[in-house]
């Protein structure tokens, strides 16, 4: 009886031990598959045109060389794009964080102590749920004069209505009695809201940061549709252009000649790795922050 | 006296409500100027939907046709071959966006080592955060007939070059891959996170009772995670025609319209490059009252199944 038990023990774990082995065996390889398309992407814009035309560049660089970081760094076109990437964020990360902050401090008082916001729930929710479609909307902001005009980039996605719901979230866990303390000391809603609440929300509110970061940095639809000039393009509608299409429109003709000497394919791939640097800085700090907002931010409407 | 103390404070706590309430409002009035100019403005362009809209004469100019662009919608040919894109290309990338975390997950949380466990979430979840227009020059490069490293492995193999995305049969599959392959990571750290959250003394009796490894997983294991996995999938349901538009237009060119073309790349080319103005929105007002009844029936189930609230 107790050697067959034993016998048993012995035989489950070698079972698991063999479905261990494939389990971390499976698993690394599909985090290689995950990252490998990356690597050999950097690996190619470290390499020369000659070889990466040859297809001999794998997951390290093939006659290394810093060339089409050169040339994307020299590229006029490229660092006016990462301008405009640039005052675009300036622009609209601390304007949406300022109204995400103000609008889901009402919004998570209760119906009783908040008259009317039954209504404001509906009026946040339903551009959530419907919408008017590209060509109204592109009609629509046109007759506001801000076809190629930066303030298109950002005016639109002021109020993210994910965010708003995840802070909401956040001030109804913070404890009552503080904001109470604060109101029998004589400081009214604002007073509370900025130095009281304000303080206890900065972790929730860098979390809405980095998405917010992370969503205009990514964000190539907007610039295509508003701007008829390249030259107003925020950085991943340039790449859009540069990578996915060969527009000659936005190539000069010096452009053209060097675009001879370097292969375009270790041009693209060092744009592409300079456009994700950004993203894989702010990588560590998304990972650890984003949890929080997981199911919120699965519901995207 | 002592009334008239009392009277006054009740004046004072009326002045102070008063105030509060106000002050909402107006914390409230930044967010509604914002959505009224951008959200709810726009929403009158419908009216488009229902004239023949030329710019020139604008909304207020053009005339009246009542329903006749969703006629011609219907009798345009290739309407029925992008609705039949968008349902493939979107079911296939739900149930592989639920199958595969799913099963990622549960293989990971075999795994006791928590430097591996957390070496292997931050490579899977890094793509996640990538933009489409990135990912689609990586992939463009990746899958290049010429010389890119897919095809350079299959060559090992003896496997002629594939031209993944320019092929009819190959566009919508490569797309529901790696839509796949962007977006595991993501949801496997969600089941990640039910799983963990997993009694451990319930395996512990389990074990006791001789259950055997299947048995813990139907008993406990899949139990477990089953609201989340009910809220995700729920709540996909109201995404239905959004087949991916970053990603397909980015991937997309004219030989594999057949296959690869969805409701919002028809929308835009229809309504940008095409400039018919008037039937775009109505293709538009269609996908939008289709979700918005998705949206809302996913909604009332997610909360009738799980309790989920979002407001």
């Amino acid at each position: 009886m107790r050697t067959t038990k034993a016998k048993n023990a012995i035989k489950t774990s070698w079972k698991r031990k063999v479905f261990m082995i494939c389990n971390l065996f499976f698993l690394s390889l599909i985090s290689l598959i995950c990252i490998l398309p990356l690597v050999h992407v950097l690996a190619l814009s470290f390499s020369s045109s000659f070889a990466a035309s040859s297809g001999k560049v794998g997951i390290w660089p093939v006659d290394a060389t810093l060339e089409s970081y050169k040339y994307v760094l020299q590229n006029t076109a490229f660092w006016h794009a990462f301008v405009v990437t640039l005052k675009r964020l300036a622009l609209a990360v601390p304007l949406t964080l300022f109204i995400v902050f103000i609008t889901a401090y009402p919004m998570a008082k209760s119906s009783q102590k908040f008259k009317g916001r039954q209504f404001y729930t509906y009026f946040l929710l339903i551009p959530m749920l419907f919408g008017g479609g590209l060509v109204p909307e592109y009609m629509t902001f046109m007759k506001y004069g801000l076809i190629n005009n930066i303030w298109v980039l950002v005016l639109p996605g002021l109020v993210p209505i994910f965010s708003v719901i995840l802070l909401m979230n956040f001030f109804r866990d913070l404890p009552v009695e503080m904001e109470e303390a604060a109101s029998i000391d004589g400081a009214g809603p604002l007073t509370s809201l900025f130095r009281v609440v304000l303080p206890l929300a900065t972790p929730a509110v860098a979390t809405i940061a980095l998405f917010c970061i992370v969503g205009h940095w990514n964000s190539w639809f907007d610039g295509i549709l508003y701007m008829n000039h390249p030259k107003n393009y925020p950085m991943q509608s340039f790449l859009q252009k540069a990578i996915t299409t060969y527009d000659t429109k936005t190539l000069t003709a010096k452009d053209m000649t060097l675009m001879r000497l370097i292969s375009d394919q270790t041009t693209r791939a060092a744009q592409i790795f300079v456009a994700t640097l950004p993203v894989l800085m702010v990588y560590p700090f998304l990972q650890k922050h984003f949890t929080k907002g997981l199911v919120m931010g699965s519901v995207k409407g | 006296m002592k009334q008239r103390q009392a009277h006054i404070s009740h004046k004072r706590l009326n002045r102070y409500v008063l105030k509060t309430q106000l002050t909402y409002h107006g914390l409230m009035l930044p967010a509604c100027v914002i959505l009224i100019l951008f959200s709810y403005v726009p929403m009158f362009g419908i009216i488009m939907a229902f004239q023949d809209f030329t710019p020139t004469a604008g909304i207020f100019g053009s005339r009246f046709v009542g329903f006749d662009n969703f006629v011609r919608l219907f009798t345009l040919d290739n309407i029925q071959q992008v609705m039949f894109n968008t349902l493939y290309i979107s079911i296939l990338k739900i149930i592989l966006g639920l199958v595969v975390p799913i099963f990622f997950a549960l293989l990971l949380n075999e795994v006791r080592n928590r430097f591996f466990v957390r070496s292997v979430q931050t490579i899977v979840y890094l793509p996640y955060f990538l933009s489409w227009v990135i990912l689609a020059g990586v992939f463009i490069e990746i899958l290049s007939p010429s010389n890119g490293m897919v095809n350079n492995i299959l060559g090992i193999f003896g496997i002629d070059p594939v031209f993944f995305l320019g092929d009819k049969e190959w566009f919508p599959n490569v797309i529901i891959i790696t839509d796949t392959w962007k977006s595991f990571g993501f949801g496997t750290i969600v089941y990640l996170a039910a799983l963990t959250s997993i009694d451990p003394s319930l395996y512990e009796a389990a074990e006791v009772d001789g259950a055997s490894y299947f048995q813990q997983m139907f008993h406990i294991t899949l139990p477990g995670i089953s609201s989340i996995v009910v809220l995700m999938t729920v709540l996909s349901i109201g995404g239905i025609l959004d087949a991916g538009f970053d990603q397909i237009y980015n991937l997309y060119n004219p030989i594999v319209y057949e296959t690869g073309d969805i409701l919002d790349t028809f929308v835009y080319r229809l309504g940008i490059k095409d400039m018919l103005f008037s039937l775009s929105t109505a293709v538009s007002l269609i996908k939008s009252i289709i979700s918005f009844v998705l949206i809302v029936i996913s909604y009332r189930l997610a909360y009738r199944l799980t309790e989920y609230k979002i407001f």
